[in-house]
């Protein structure tokens, strides 16, 4: 048996000045880097297939078999995109990563072009994170200054330029294809598939697109083996991950674990929920992915065990809300975001969006009239599906899977406002005079 | 109601033209051509780019406009186009230092509604507005990533974590008095259009400051530590581990 907890990318976060090169030189970093560019790149991308690394940002689609979807044949030039567009309600594990330790991303980025073809790479970073967006700065430079990055790289005949682009405050541009038309200096808005990015992605050039965990998990594969990888997880869901608690818990944090542990033994790391008070609901990837509730404790988090409770894996933002907690509120303010959020691109996104906020304001205000649960259920199916991409998947699951649990509670909206029934001064952590609404 | 349309983005979709004042000069524009050589094509420049204009002009300017538009050889309405697209962008001066308040459901739910609440009353201004003395602008942000800190105050984009109606009260105050703050997880603040200019992509040589980690990003590592855990040794690996099914 593997240890509950196995730090691996996160494993020298606590050093002094862990994110620079000649610390993560220090505890072998780069190694991995020489190993692979000894290797012929199509054994690089074998052995990352084999290894069952599966995508990190949500969806879980196998890392290695996106690699082998680029046509190696296009005369064009490829390219990888690494997207750290991390804007996920919940989701808070790309970023403490990318501050501690940026050339775990950089070394996983030469180690993946490599793999592909590509010669150049783009990080796009969120914009709202500037120190972050500092310490991939420096380590990109660093890398350069090092012969790692550039014409050339370690007189391989390889050449490769990293750019470091901030993004300006859009959440769907971590959808990849909104975040490619992003990187193009357009509005974010996703494109019609096909032609999928692997094959016409930016430029309309072969892209491959990767959140930053499932290329800075990369690093470690090479260096340690498939087996060794393999040997942490589950059946169909290998290796480890980034687990991210926040919310009513005692002591909230990141936890790199192997894929499968569950949220009660996370929990009882952390202490459990905060003192005197019980676990109502959480998210197990971030607000996109549908709900659950104690019920679930045990529900193995891998990507099979939650497809299995009829949600998603999502990001792993384990987000736990106590009883003290209206479930109309927190799904108002997460679909409000996703109203915030929408391109605008799809009419069924665009208008249901706001149709369910204007919806869910009057159940928080205690006068949704009876028969509104089944009308919000109605936008929801005339929403969901019908749109390019996900992000109104994402808002409907937040209010389905919130009916489906607690349908007396919004229910209650047809008489008496949630503040009165869950207080909000008492889901905060700090006592409060008066009414926060 | 009274019929006429009200638009409920009553901030997104135009420029504000009626402020033509702008500090664009060949060095900027020097700058800005340098950002547009950075890329396969030079189109994908135009956001850091407008990040630098924000950075010279303290919003995206109408000669910020015309000066992309002219660089990238596109016209003014596809540039505005993009910079009405993003919440960062701003169109009206936004104040030294820009404060954002996160109100996604968990922070809100874990205090943020009250902080924010707490920060209007207490500069005196609303969301989406900069103190008379421009020292300070407020914003309702959404969700910053940092969840496991909640509930998270930005300021310049740098991360004030597990924040309280206390806190939060001093760190205004230290803004408004123009005292020197610094990030616990981050650099000692310089301003907004400072931290704009860096994620242009003109590095400002302050990444070296702060920690590694906060507390809660390294909460797993210590119980790991405490507890000897950790991944398995490559030359020594464990026997697989019974499956579901087996059992």
């Amino acid at each position: 048996m593997t240890d509950l907890l196995t730090p691996v990318m996160s494993s020298d976060w606590d050093s002094d000045a862990s994110w620079k090169l000649s610390r993560y030189e220090e505890v072998g970093g780069y190694r991995a880097m020489r190993k692979a560019l000894d290797m012929q790149a199509g054994d690089v991308m074998s052995l990352v297939k084999e290894s069952g690394l599966r995508g990190r940002g949500g969806a879980g689609f196998p890392t290695g078999l996106k690699w082998s979807l680029v046509p190696q044949d296009n005369p064009n030039p490829k390219y990888l995109v690494v997207n750290a567009d991390e804007s996920e309600p919940g989701t808070c594990k790309d970023m403490p990563l990318l501050m501690a330790s940026p050339h775990t991303l950089v070394e996983g980025i030469i180690i993946s072009s490599y793999a592909i073809g590509a010669n150049t790479a783009f990080i796009y970073i969120r914009g709202e994170v500037l120190h972050i967006v500092r310490r991939l700065q420096q380590a990109v430079e660093e890398a350069r200054a090092a012969g790692y990055l550039g014409a050339n790289v370690l007189g391989t005949g390889f050449d490769l330029n990293i750019i470091v682009h901030a993004g300006a405050g859009a959440y769907i541009c971590g959808e990849e294809t909104a975040l490619l038309d992003s990187l193009e200096g357009r509005r974010g808005q996703p494109r019609l598939r096909p032609p999928f990015p692997a094959v016409a992605g930016l430029y309309a050039s072969p892209t491959v697109i990767n959140n930053v965990e499932s290329i800075a998990s990369v690093p470690s594969i090479l260096d340690n083996g498939i087996a060794w990888f393999q040997s942490m997880g589950t059946e169909k869901s290998k290796g480890m991950t980034l687990y991210s608690l926040s919310g009513h818990v005692k002591r909230a944090g990141q936890f790199e674990a192997p894929l499968g542990v569950t949220l009660r033994q996370l929990l009882e790391l952390a202490g459990g929920v905060r003192n005197g008070h019980q676990l109502k609901f959480f998210t197990p990837g971030g607000s996109s992915t549908p709900i659950l509730t104690g019920d679930h404790l045990d529900v193995p988090l891998d990507y099979e065990g939650m497809a299995a409770a009829g949600t998603m894996l999502g990001t792993k933002a384990l987000q736990v809300f106590d009883e003290t907690t209206s479930v109309v509120r927190t799904t108002l303010r997460w679909v409000e975001f996703y109203k915030h959020e929408s391109c605008g691109k799809c009419t069924p996104c665009r208008e249901g969006t706001w149709w369910l906020v204007q919806l869910l304001m009057r159940f928080e205000a205690g006068t949704a009239e009876p028969g509104d649960v089944d009308k919000l259920l109605d936008i929801c199916e005339n929403i969901g599906g019908r749109s390019f991409c996900a992000l109104a998947d994402g808002a409907v699951a937040a209010v389905v899977s919130a009916v489906k649990y607690f349908r007396e509670e919004f229910e209650q909206g047809y008489t008496t406002p949630a503040w009165e029934l869950f207080p909000y001064g008492k889901s905060a952590l700090f006592a409060t005079e008066g009414d926060p609404r | 109601m009274s019929g006429h349309f009200e638009s409920h983005f009553p901030d997104s979709g135009h420029v504000d033209y009626s402020d033509q004042s702008s500090s664009i000069d060949a060095t900027t524009i020097a700058e800005l051509k340098e950002l547009a050589g950075r890329y396969p094509q030079s189109r994908s420049a135009l956001l850091p780019m407008l990040h630098l204009v924000q950075s010279v002009d303290g919003r995206v300017s109408p000669r910020g406009i015309e000066v992309c538009a002219d660089i990238l050889g596109i016209s003014t309405a596809q540039v505005s186009g993009v910079a009405t697209f993003y919440t960062m962008y701003k169109r009206r001066p936004a104040g030294t230092h820009h404060v954002g308040v996160c109100t996604t459901a968990l922070c809100a739910v874990m205090g943020g509604d009250i902080l924010l609440e707490r920060a209007k009353a207490k500069l005196g201004i609303d969301e989406g507005q900069t103190t008379p003395c421009g020292r300070v602008s407020l914003e309702r942000l959404e969700c910053n990533a940092a969840c496991d800190y909640a509930p998270v105050v930005m300021v310049n984009w740098e991360f004030f974590d597990n924040m309280s109606p206390e806190t939060t009260d001093e760190l205004l105050d230290a803004l408004m008095n123009d005292d020197e703050v610094a990030s616990p997880r981050g650099a000692t603040l310089t301003s907004w259009r400072a931290a704009e200019r860096v994620l242009a992509g003109f590095p400002d040589g302050r990444a070296d400051e702060g920690p590694s980690a906060g507390h809660a990003s390294l909460l797993g590592l210590s119980i790991a530590r405490e507890n000897n855990w950790g991944a398995p040794d490559p030359d020594n690996l464990p026997a697989p581990a019974e499956t579901q099914e087996a059992k």
